[in-house]
């Protein structure tokens, strides 16, 4: 049957394209010093990177201050409903899979509404890239607490404290055993670039956290962890093929002990040398490892960054057009007298 | 022994009944295949229980199926069997109210044991009665023991040869109305010869054996024959409801010269749909089964969002659960068909049966002003139809479209003229052109259509979302827009009146009284005043396939009545709609029983309306 979609093609286009290419007119609406304004930054840093057509692609959002993302981007662009993006995002890509598609969610609208699909999303192996703002506050309705937040926290909606367990996302993803997980920080956007480029890279669903900052609602709810004076101790940047290492003087790392448990170890104390540590592998499929990775945080431990699992599997896109190939060279492509006619008919003379 | 005497009849209703396990629907189907092979009109009725096998030989587990097959024009599935194949105790129990005098009762009487007996609340055997045969034909077969004497050589387990027995009822029945054996035996064939051969041999063993238990053991009993009903030349098929969704679908997809894809959540009685377009791989057809209702929308949106007709079914509580995603169709105005096929409600309601009590939530059930097309097939056969018009409307005027079937109508069937597909009108749409400026909702003058742009087009890169936007498509919180827009919205559905077939009517176009329907009801009200006009009644009859907007004659054509009577399969959600529109004289006739009405009383409400 025809298809009259025009299929994107290879760009001939002989300007390379820019930062400034992705850049729309309308002013951002964020609150002054919000983090999404640096994870922004570096997404149209990173688009005139990959050697993709404009045109091809696609931002697609839920609703919540992230949400806001795809008014920015001068892409085609589609802001919908609170915590169903990646449904919208699961019927562009399997409809047209030449698309390059990102799914920009936070903690309320990717894993409180939308804990669902984003759990199926990843599940399919979709080939699209989740990024997902956890700043551990519901911001645009003014400072709940969400699904992140830590126990305990005080907000208006919980005055005296909440009582639920937080959702560690990696964990999250990891159970719907995506095929590419990561976390990157909004302070850093250098290491943002690098890993929304290994996400893109990546053929297959990419799930990506990235630790954000909300000015108003939840201030400095990261800095324990990433701020400048705390970053060196208390986050470990993940290098493929490199002992996990992190510290001020690059000196402490993890090991697993006796008891399988992950152990903070020096370099150069009791023995201990870089021998000993754990090399960070991310294309294992096995799941114990990148768990074991998820489940590092701060305070017990140093809190990862970086692509924890990335490993390769048939995307959910190809096989639906593999099942169409595979029933077209069966029983040939379909026609349509055939298809009114069923296979019993009688005539009228 | 007296000879069987051969019957002319014009037309008869069968129902069988049994189990859930007993293969019921399967026996009803064959029958309805062989019946609309040898030529006769027809209509079904699949009438199950929601549990897919409650306790074996216990009222909730009967399951049913009725069809009325005719040489004449055949409406309805018929108000009451002439004849019921009952296989237990419980199908006699739980049908034997319904047939009619003097009808024709076949039995397996090896069911009637004493713990069937008392599962079905009988406490003596109904079978011993004498006066059972005093008010009906009744023939007693020792089914389950001529199934498995028939199977005696076959090496096979007494279970699975015992679950050939309905093929027995069917050869039967097969004899006594004189219908061909051939297109089961095919059908036979087909299902197992490939995969189970032993299988396939014994269920056509069987199926003769009770065609040839008719011919040899010639009781009393009378044999019928309902010869083929005229038709105009061409070329026919038996199609159901949900089945010509599917092929419409298809059809209008390659007209639009869009591909499809649709999404859908598992639910009854809208499965088949998704079941039904999933095997059509063939055709390019991309099927994605969502892990929720809310999902299976949010993924056809997508789709249609990148230029393919994006499709979803799905039943009442879903539809519920859609609202949001509706509402952003509407907002983004993309094109996008949502299938209600309407079950009792509300909540889990009667899952199997029939209703059409939807029709507010899809004038009224979401947030905002929010009017959408609203088009509802009227049979089986018009549910091709249905699925054709509703992507025209949803690609012409960038809306989604709610289609409102009904369970009736889906699940039954009736022959089907096939149509030509030369015949078909082209649907397609043309997407904005590249090199030009775009104005996101810039509007047709005419249909207030936008032109949608669609991600892969170079240049055309623009942003949608469910904020109020102005015409050049960024978020506008101005006051004055926000009316504006909506209003436009609600503009473009209106308009679409004037491009829809104007409201016909069936009889005189002025008099007493215009039985006015909508949906799967079409035929027992045409039933019911083709019978009463014959009768010499002035009674006319028009029928809603477009809901929303009202074809733009609608109010001229009840100005000419003096009583408009609406009949509904709910509390009377048209009539409300009618009266707020019109002031004409409005008599609701509603019931809510999950099964079609009965012509016959439609008929006698009718009358006394009249005599009022």
């Amino acid at each position: 049957m025809p298809n009259p979609v025009p299929m994107p093609t290879e760009t001939i286009d002989s300007t390379p394209l820019t930062k400034k290419d992705f850049v729309t007119k309308n002013d951002v609406r964020w609150c002054p010093g919000c983090g999404d304004y640096a994870i922004l930054n570096s997404i149209q840093r990173t688009f005139p990177e990959l050697g993709i057509p404009r045109e091809n692609f696609v931002v697609i959002s839920g609703i919540g201050c992230s949400s806001r993302f795809p008014y920015y981007m001068e892409t085609f662009g589609f802001h919908t409903i609170h915590g169903r993006a990646p449904t919208v995002a699961t019927g562009v890509k399997t409809a047209n899979p030449e698309l390059s598609v990102w799914i920009i969610t936070g903690d309320g609208d990717g894993l409180s509404i939308g804990g669902n699909h984003l759990f199926h999303l990843m599940r399919r192996n979709v080939n699209v890239n989740i990024l997902l703002f956890n700043n551990r506050i519901y911001g645009l309705t003014k400072g709940q607490y969400s699904p992140t937040s830590a126990e305990g926290t005080r907000t208006k909606s919980t005055p005296m404290g909440s009582v639920d367990r937080p959702i560690n996302p990696l964990r999250f993803a990891l159970s719907a055993e995506a095929s590419f997980v990561a976390r990157t920080l909004d302070n850093n956007p250098k290491h943002m670039v690098e890993t929304f480029k290994a996400a893109h890279a990546h053929k297959g669903l990419s799930f990506v956290e990235i630790f954000q900052n909300c000015v108003i609602f939840n201030d400095k709810t990261w800095d324990p962890v990433y701020g400048k004076e705390n970053r060196a101790e208390n986050v470990l940047f993940l290098q493929e093929d490199k002992p996990l290492l992190f510290g001020a003087e690059n000196n402490k790392g993890i090991t697993i002990n006796q008891r399988l448990r992950p152990e903070i170890v020096t370099v150069g104390e009791n023995g201990i040398t870089e021998k000993d540590l754990i090399v960070h592998q991310s294309k294992d499929s096995d799941l114990l490892y990148p768990s074991m990775l998820a489940q590092l945080e701060y305070p017990k431990y140093p809190t990862v960054a970086g692509v924890i699992r990335a490993i390769e599997r048939p995307t959910y896109e190809e096989r639906v057009e593999q099942q169409i190939q595979d029933a077209q060279a069966k029983q040939g492509t379909g026609n349509l007298t055939d298809l009114l006619r069923g296979e019993n008919h009688w005539t009228v003379e | 022994m007296a000879k069987a005497v051969l019957k002319e009849l014009d037309s008869v209703v069968i129902r069988f009944a049994g189990d859930s396990g007993d293969g019921m629907q399967t026996v009803g189907e064959q029958f309805t295949d062989s019946s609309a092979l040898a030529g006769n009109d027809i209509s079904t009725l699949p009438d199950f229980p929601a549990e897919i096998r409650a306790p074996a030989g216990s009222l909730p587990g009967v399951s049913g199926f009725q069809i009325q097959f005719g040489n004449r024009q055949v409406l309805t599935p018929g108000d009451a069997p002439d004849a019921l194949v009952a296989m237990n105790p419980a199908a006699l129990k739980t049908n034997i109210g319904e047939l009619v005098e003097n009808g024709l009762l076949v039995v397996n009487i090896d069911a009637f044991t004493p713990a069937n007996l008392k599962l079905a609340g009988y406490e003596s055997n109904p079978l011993d009665d004498p006066a059972l045969d005093k008010r009906f034909e009744v023939i007693r077969i020792d089914l389950t023991q001529l199934t498995t004497d028939a199977l005696v050589d076959f090496d096979m387990s007494t279970r699975d040869k015992l679950r050939c027995k309905n093929f027995f009822a069917l050869g039967f029945m097969y004899f006594v109305y004189g219908r061909p054996i051939d297109t089961t035996i095919s059908f036979i064939n087909k299902k197992w010869a490939k995969k189970r051969p032993l299988v396939a041999e014994a269920n056509i063993k069987v199926l003769k054996s009770g065609y040839y238990f008719g011919e040899t053991t010639e009781t009393s009993r009378n044999r019928y024959q309902v010869s083929k009903a005229a038709a105009a030349p061409g070329m026919y098929r038996k199609i159901a409801g949900n089945e010509a969704l599917v092929i419409g679908l298809i059809a209008a997809s390659q007209q639009a010269k869009r591909p499809l894809l649709y999404s859908g959540y598992p639910i009854t009685p809208a499965s088949s749909i998704l079941e039904g377009l999933a095997a059509y791989k063939h055709f390019g057809i991309k099927t994605v089964q969502a892990e929720d209702e809310i999902a299976a929308i949010g993924v056809a949106l997508g789709a249609a969002y990148v230029g393919s007709i994006g499709v979803t079914a799905t039943s009442g509580p879903g539809v519920c659960l859609k609202g949001e995603f509706m509402g952003l169709a509407i907002s983004v105005e993309l094109p996008l068909i949502i299938i209600d096929v309407q079950r009792g409600g509300p909540s889990t309601g009667l899952p199997t049966k029939t209703e059409q009590a939807d029709l507010l939530m899809a004038f009224y059930g979401r947030h905002g002003e929010s009017p959408l097309p609203i088009i509802a097939p009227s049979s089986p056969s018009n549910c091709f139809k249905a699925a054709m018009e509703a992507t025209r409307i949803a690609l012409k005027y960038a809306t989604p479209v709610l289609l409102l079937s009904d369970a009736y109508i889906a699940n039954g069937s009736e022959p089907w003229s096939i149509p030509d597909p030369a015949t078909f009108p082209d649907l397609s749409i043309p997407f904005a052109k590249e090199g030009e400026p775009y104005i996101t909702f810039k509007r047709d003058p005419e249909t207030l259509a936008r032109t949608q742009a669609i991600p892969g087009q170079k240049g055309l890169e623009h942003r949608i979302g469910g904020l109020e936007k102005s015409e050049d498509g960024s978020v506008s919180y101005d006051p004055e827009n926000h009316e504006k827009m909506s209003r436009l919205r609600a503009e473009k559905i209106a308009r679409i009146a004037h491009d829809i077939a104007p409201l016909s009517v069936n009889g005189a176009s002025k008099g007493k009284l215009l039985v006015l329907g909508w949906g799967g009801t079409y035929g027992s009200i045409t039933a019911a005043v083709n019978s009463l006009q014959a009768e010499g009644y002035d009674v006319s009859s028009a029928h809603l396939h477009h809901l929303n907007p009202f074809p733009a004659n609608l109010g001229e054509v009840l100005g000419n009545f003096e009583t408009i009577f609406i009949p509904e399969i709910n509390l009377g959600q048209l009539s409300l709609l009618i009266r707020a529109n019109f002031e004409v004289k409005v008599v609701p006739y509603n019931q809510l029983q999950g099964r079609p009405f009965r012509v016959q009383e439609m008929k006698n409400k009718i009358v006394e309306t009249l005599n009022a």
